[in-house]
């Protein structure tokens, strides 16, 4: 069974998303480790270090996610954790901004995977089984 | 016919005996003499025995109903602990350690280092915990620390405890080599979640098996009956029964326990320290319901001189009362106690001066043991972390320990573990009622909780003042 690590990051405190992203992963077999809202990069990180994880999915619905999710990818690779999958959505940015240059400058970031307000998790899901399986 | 039961604690300086009478449920007497570790511990104990008969005349060697002892002799229980993530397994590791009633004098933490090993294998350590990754979590780094301690032929008992899909792996690496081995249930197996009890039995099995030999106590073993438990156990024992009471002779809910000592300040709470409001979120490893720390760098004599890097002279003397006129000189006063570990203060100054040490070692083992919180700033309105445990609405706090015991204003320095302006953020306790352990004898209590439950709670109730 692979582990994924999900959480709400920074000051951010949406958790009903959160809650179905847990449900829907869980349900498909993965063993979801939620780290719940509230979380910074270094709970993300030392949680996916202890439980071996082989992605990161950070949410955010509060528009700053990109202010917080700024060096994740470096933080990852510090931590030993350079071929974890990092994926990011909800409403990442500040504003409407068009999401082609959003998921340009999250992909040069780092991130895998980004998503647009609006998708739904079985989308992820697919993605999810395509880039570390089941 | 009185039948005394005796409780014994071969402390690291005294051998302190207890002499309870269990049918009329009182302490007959309680007498101590120096340990004698290095020659031969009976001596110490003998000499404390017949202290207590000549101040005892009714107490009839052969009418003696058991024993009960505990040791902190010979520097304790000295334990490695070693985990992968510093805040998660390592602190996970740790909490173990101290919840037996360990000294936790080395901590490492990722992939061990041959210099890292080595320090271990040269430093006096007498348990190793291994843990590292949730139970199907990260299994690599825990076996390499298993083959880094195996290839360095570790003499003393090592306890894995960790990713329970390691464990035949490390089975395979320990087989066949002279390594003594136990393996328990993760000390996380869930993120975040702390379950240290299959480990604290062990470390206690270990410690009556073996460390009691190494630290020549086996004597008294044989002569008394096993000697079942390091002594900060059994305060932690002592406390946790206080705390929660025995079928229908009730507790005392939330408490703290503050032991000051020579070389170090334990602090001891009983209960969950759950947050109080719902805008604050927990943070961090679960908290252990009965939660031990140790400062080692807080203590009245040995670590005396410690105080100086920890608090500022300016801070220092906002700890003498305020009408101690004395112009205290802190540095000097400090290195004399340290030089001098028998030290007795003798005029009103060296009285007030002690005080003050007692009072910053209070204060800091507070800071440090109690959980704190943090403001976060969000589009809903502030929200907490909270980190540790809240323990504003504990009810007492209780002093033990030679410095608190024999200080007529022990109360009063006890006082420093409450909330203080400029220490908003920690969840401090709030004005609670302050006992003293005045007959020293939590520890004792703590043994006798093991066979007598309901009597050591009574006698604590009454003795705790």
């Amino acid at each position: 069974m692979k582990t994924v690590v999900i959480g709400v990051i920074g000051a951010d405190v949406h958790a009903v998303g959160n809650k179905i992203i847990d449900y829907v992963l869980s349900e498909n077999g993965y063993n979801v480790v939620n780290i719940g809202v509230l979380s910074s990069q270094e709970d993300f990180i030392n949680a996916a270090i202890e439980t071996n994880a082989k992605a990161i999915l950070i949410s955010s619905l509060y528009g700053h996610g990109e202010m917080d999710c700024r060096f994740m990818r470096e933080q990852c690779e510090e931590a030993g954790l350079e071929k974890i999958k990092l994926y990011v959505g909800g409403n990442i940015v500040v504003g409407k901004q068009n999401f082609k240059d959003v998921e340009k400058r999250f992909k040069k970031m780092g991130f895998d995977r980004i998503y647009p307000p609006g998708v739904k998790i079985e989308e992820a899901l697919e993605n999810l089984k395509e880039d570390i399986g089941i | 016919m009185m039948k005394p039961y005796l409780l014994v604690d071969f402390g690291s300086t005294y051998t302190k005996i207890i002499a309870v009478d269990l049918e009329n449920n009182y302490v007959i007497g309680t007498s101590k003499a120096t340990t004698t570790v290095t020659t031969n511990v009976l001596d110490g104990y003998d000499k404390a025995f017949e202290r207590l008969l000549r101040n005892h005349p009714e107490i009839k060697e052969c009418n003696i109903s058991g024993f009960s002892a505990c040791s902190s002799a010979a520097g304790g229980l000295k334990m490695a602990a070693i985990g992968l993530v510093e805040e998660l397994t390592v602190e996970a590791a740790k909490r173990a350690c101290l919840g037996a009633g360990a000294i936790v004098n080395l901590v490492f933490s990722h992939h061990m280092t041959k210099r890292e090993v080595k320090k271990l294998v040269d430093t006096d350590i007498d348990i190793i915990l291994l843990a590292g990754g949730t139970d199907g979590g990260n299994s690599e780094c825990i076996i390499h620390n298993a083959k880094k301690l195996r290839d360095a032929k570790i003499s003393v008992p090592i306890i894995v405890a960790g990713n329970k899909d390691s464990v035949d792996e490390i089975e395979d690496i320990f087989e066949n080599t002279d390594i003594e081995y136990y393996i328990v249930a993760n000390v996380m197996p869930q993120l975040k979640k702390l379950d240290v009890k299959e480990a604290k039995n062990i470390i206690r099995k270990i410690f009556i098996d073996k460390i009691i030999e190494a630290k020549g106590i086996k004597k008294a073993a044989e002569k008394l009956g096993e000697v079942i438990m390091p002594t900060p156990e059994a305060v932690l024992l002592a406390a946790e029964l206080l705390s929660q009471g025995f079928e229908n002779e009730e507790g005392f809910g939330e408490l703290m326990v503050i032991d000051i000592g020579g070389a170090t300040t334990d602090v001891h709470t009983i209960g969950e320290g759950f947050p109080k409001r719902t805008e604050v979120i927990m943070k961090g490893l679960q908290e252990p319901f009965a939660k031990r720390t140790v400062e080692g760098d807080l203590g009245m004599r040995y670590s005396a001189n410690a105080l100086l890097s920890l608090v500022s002279d300016f801070e220092f003397r906002k700890y003498f009362e305020e009408d101690d006129k004395c112009n205290h000189n802190i540095a000097k006063s400090l290195e004399r106690r340290r030089e001098n570990i028998d030290f007795i203060p003798e005029t009103k100054d060296e009285e007030e001066f002690d005080k003050a040490i007692a009072k910053i070692c209070c204060d800091v083992s507070i800071s440090r043991h109690v959980g704190h919180v943090e403001v976060v700033h969000t589009p809903l309105g502030n929200m907490y972390y909270q980190t540790g445990k809240d323990l504003s609405d504990i009810k007492y706090v209780i002093g033990t320990g030679g410095v608190l015991i024999n200080n007529s204003d022990a109360k009063n320095i006890l006082r420093s573990v409450n909330k203080k302006s400029n220490k908003k953020l920690e969840l401090r306790p709030n004005n609670p009622s302050i006992l003293i352990d005045r007959s020293y004898i939590l520890a004792g209590m703590g043994l006798l909780s093991q066979k007598y439950p309901k009597k050591a709670l009574k006698l604590m109730k009454q003795y705790l003042l």
